[in-house]
């Protein structure tokens, strides 16, 4: 009886936490099926084709993994600097910053074994997606800039710097005397992650790599950094309250710091992982990456919490991943940044939702202080 | 009172949806039509799949002009034609193994970007046949090929540049003219080092304003480019810089200065604009992917590198608004002649175009 009524009270509150994902989620599909029918095809050949790209075979599964792991760490990253109440939006840059200090280490210490390169590598590029971010921690705990605006505009400051990196700084041509390249030198063998596909022959054809245990290390790390120590604790009420909290003890300015850094560290910590992984080498580009962005997404969707940012991160997996199958399908593949695009504007408006809710309770405990006032007033006439 | 908001929010959604869908629809679903004939065709039951750099579809120049030709291939064979785009740098490696379970008698990389990935994939897979467009797949600098399945499709666009940059140096009259690249790449400093040898060429006189917009789809910065350069004297813009252009072109006619097109005759593809494209730098990446589906559908595919310049009739000059004097026409053709017989080699390179000694024709 007891554990029955237990049963019924932990499904209801996973029903309260699901809600809004799964409603968004179902509408983001419903959506998608409109506009797939609005084109002339069959919606139920292209989710089947989106789900047979995603899960049809262990191979697949490793493609969705490679596929959320940069997102799964730039969810984390804008989600720890959100919880201390900063809007990051920097993710863009910190990861390039992280993808060409990886690229720039793995060339200069390129002798080393692999264990301990691939150490240095990540150390530095962690370092590196710190101090980007500090930039704008610091002016903004110093001077009070506004995080936005910095983040955003550093995140063009990297893109130039990373290209003029790219051409005149670790290119082929100037290291290695070959032609130029639009890209910079690969990266040695010592300095690449791991293929899951050469240690276990079942992943097939995937790309998925040792990254994707960085990236749930990363959501351990910060499950523990946030809820079970004390800097988690002062980070997330600065968060909540940032006067209640600096009355309490905590310095206002340290926490800004110290987030933005923590931030920037993971979004650094993943654009190596993906040049390490993936690319190995940086290319000159006119647009940034794109993982910091979706990262943003990713945060709000997982509501904040690491173990709900691996789940929206393997659904966005799914989504990009089982994209490809659907475009052989002769299906656009802007169907699915809509499908995306319909789930972040519902989880958006759960916020909104929510800050109603959260007024009009307030307005009606105002009334309700208002009324007993009045009535004991006209006691007294 | 949540239902009611969800509601307005699902048809709000909705509207919005539906209006963003009319401009992102992709042609991807064309290929399959033009197979209605009884006949058995060559390429029935094939497939020969595309897959593009981050660009995509919709350029109305370079990856639009691959995809062209492979559509022309497609209704002639009989093959069925598919389309993947890349979204990020790293869905070049998936993407190719995505389009391998199809199990197609060509793959179609179209991008330099794509060159590592490619040659990747190519030497996994020995029995597939992969093409490169802009690339030719010596990723060790070698001087060889290091696969024997794929084609690199290379375009010698620097000779294309030069015939225009003639056209451009003997057009101005205030002997100043204006370049806009894409990106510094290499690969596109090439159009850059023709053009600037085209022009002293003919016009020693003249100086070149050179520019990059840091994209290949800024509309907006190309007209501010294109309008900046107007104003320092230049009367002569050539791009080479994918949707930019269109920027430029949009400034050329509203000030009324001559541009010069790139890749697609552009003087057709923006017909508004035709008065004021003196002529365009063709490359035919459409003849270029044609003849390669039509050689794997066909069985005569070959791995090799295939150059695609003026004596073959990949690179060349469209005047499709008639906007070329006779006397220009002459000089074009006099100088082209020059290069098909090989009398100089065009600057492909900043170097080159310093070291660049005009030659006597």
């Amino acid at each position: 009886m007891n554990d029955g009524n237990k049963l019924k009270k932990i499904t209801k509150d996973l029903w309260l936490i699901l809600r809004f994902p799964l409603i968004s989620i179902a509408a983001g599909f419903f959506i998608g099926a409109v506009l797939i029918l609005i084109a002339g095809k069959n919606p139920l050949i292209a989710y089947i084709a989106l789900f047979q790209g995603s899960f049809g075979g262990v191979d697949k599964i490793g493609e969705t993994l490679f596929k959320m792991t940069p997102i799964l760490m730039t969810g984390l990253s804008f989600s720890i600097a959100f919880r201390t109440g900063l809007f990051n939006i920097g993710g863009e840059g910190q990861f390039l910053a992280g993808a060409i200090t990886a690229i720039i280490a793995g060339w200069y210490f390129q002798s080393l074994p692999h264990l301990l390169l691939v150490i240095i590598m990540f150390i530095l590029a962690i370092l590196a997606g710190a101090a980007w971010a500090s930039i704008a921690g610091v002016l903004k705990a110093k001077m009070g800039i506004h995080e936005v605006i910095t983040t955003i505009m550093l995140n063009y400051t990297a893109l130039y710097l990373v290209n003029y990196i790219v051409r005149a700084v670790m290119n082929p041509q100037i290291l290695l005397g070959t032609k130029a390249e639009a890209h910079t030198v690969s990266l040695p063998d010592a300095a690449r992650l791991t293929k899951l596909k050469d240690v276990f022959e079942i992943f097939g054809r995937s790309s998925v790599h040792t990254g994707i245990f960085i990236a749930v290390g990363c959501a351990v790390f910060m499950y523990i950094l946030l809820f079970r120590t004390t800097l988690g604790y002062e980070l997330r009420s600065g968060g909540l309250s940032p006067d209640a909290a600096e009355y309490g003890g905590v310095k206002k300015s340290r926490n800004i710091i110290m987030a933005m850094g923590i931030s920037g560290a993971v979004a650094g910590l993943a654009g190596a992982v993906n040049v390490m992984g993936i690319t190995y080498y940086v290319a000159q580009s006119s647009t940034t990456p794109g993982y910091g962005f979706d990262g943003i997404a990713v945060g709000l969707v997982g509501g904040l919490h690491p173990i709900g940012i691996i789940a929206s991160s393997f659904l966005f997996g799914i989504l990009s991943n089982g994209a490809r199958k659907m475009q052989l399908e002769g299906i656009p593949k802007e169907v699915i940044a809509i499908i995306q695009g319909v789930i972040i504007v519902f989880i958006a408006s759960q916020y909104i939702i929510k800050i109603i809710y959260k007024k009009r309770k307030e307005n009606e405990i105002k009334k309700e202080k208002i009324i007993p006032e009045k009535s004991k007033e006209e006691e007294v006439r | 009172m949540l239902k009611k908001a969800l509601t307005v929010l699902l048809a709000l959604v909705l509207v919005f949806a539906l209006i963003g869908c009319g401009g992102g629809e992709t042609p991807a679903t064309e290929g399959e039509e033009g197979q209605a004939e009884g006949e058995a065709l060559p390429g029935e039951g094939k497939v020969v799949t595309m897959i593009t750099d981050t660009g995509g579809l919709g350029d109305k120049s370079f990856n639009d002009l691959a995809y062209a030709g492979l559509e022309k291939a497609s209704e002639e064979l009989g093959f069925e034609l598919k389309i993947l785009q890349s979204a990020t740098e790293d869905d070049y490696a998936p993407n190719i193994q995505t389009a391998l379970e199809d199990n197609p008698a060509l793959i179609v990389c179209v991008g330099f970007m794509m060159e590592q990935a490619t040659v990747d994939a190519a030497a996994e897979n020995p029995d597939i046949n992969f093409a490169i467009v802009d690339g030719v797949g010596d990723m060790d600098g070698d001087g060889q090929q290091d696969v024997d399945n794929l084609l690199g499709l290379k375009f010698k666009e620097n000779e294309g540049s030069f015939l225009v940059g003639v056209a451009a140096g003997l057009t101005t009259e205030t002997d100043k003219i204006g370049y806009i690249g894409g990106m510094e790449f290499p690969t596109i400093i090439v159009f850059e080092s023709g053009f600037i040898a085209g022009v002293k060429s003919v016009n020693p006189d003249a100086e070149v304003y050179v520019e990059y917009a840091d994209s290949f789809g800024d509309i907006a910065k190309g007209k501010e480019i294109a309008t900046a350069q107007y104003n320092k004297g230049a009367d002569v813009i050539y791009h080479a810089a994918g949707g930019v252009g269109l920027g430029l072109f949009q400034a050329a006619t509203e000030n009324d200065f001559w541009a010069i097109g790139v890749d697609a005759d552009q003087a057709l593809t923006s017909p508004e604009n035709a008065d004021n494209i003196l002529c365009s730098m063709l490359k035919r990446v459409d003849t270029a992917t044609y003849t390669a589906a039509r050689s794997a559908v066909e069985g005569t595919f070959e791995g090799q590198v295939q150059t695609f310049g003026l004596a073959e009739d990949g690179i060349g000059v469209g005047d499709g608004g008639e906007n070329l004097t006779e006397e220009l026409n002459g000089e074009i053709e006099k100088w082209k002649a020059a290069i098909i017989e090989g009398q100089f080699t065009v600057p492909a390179t900043r170097e080159e175009v310093e070291a660049f000694e005009v030659p006597e024709i």
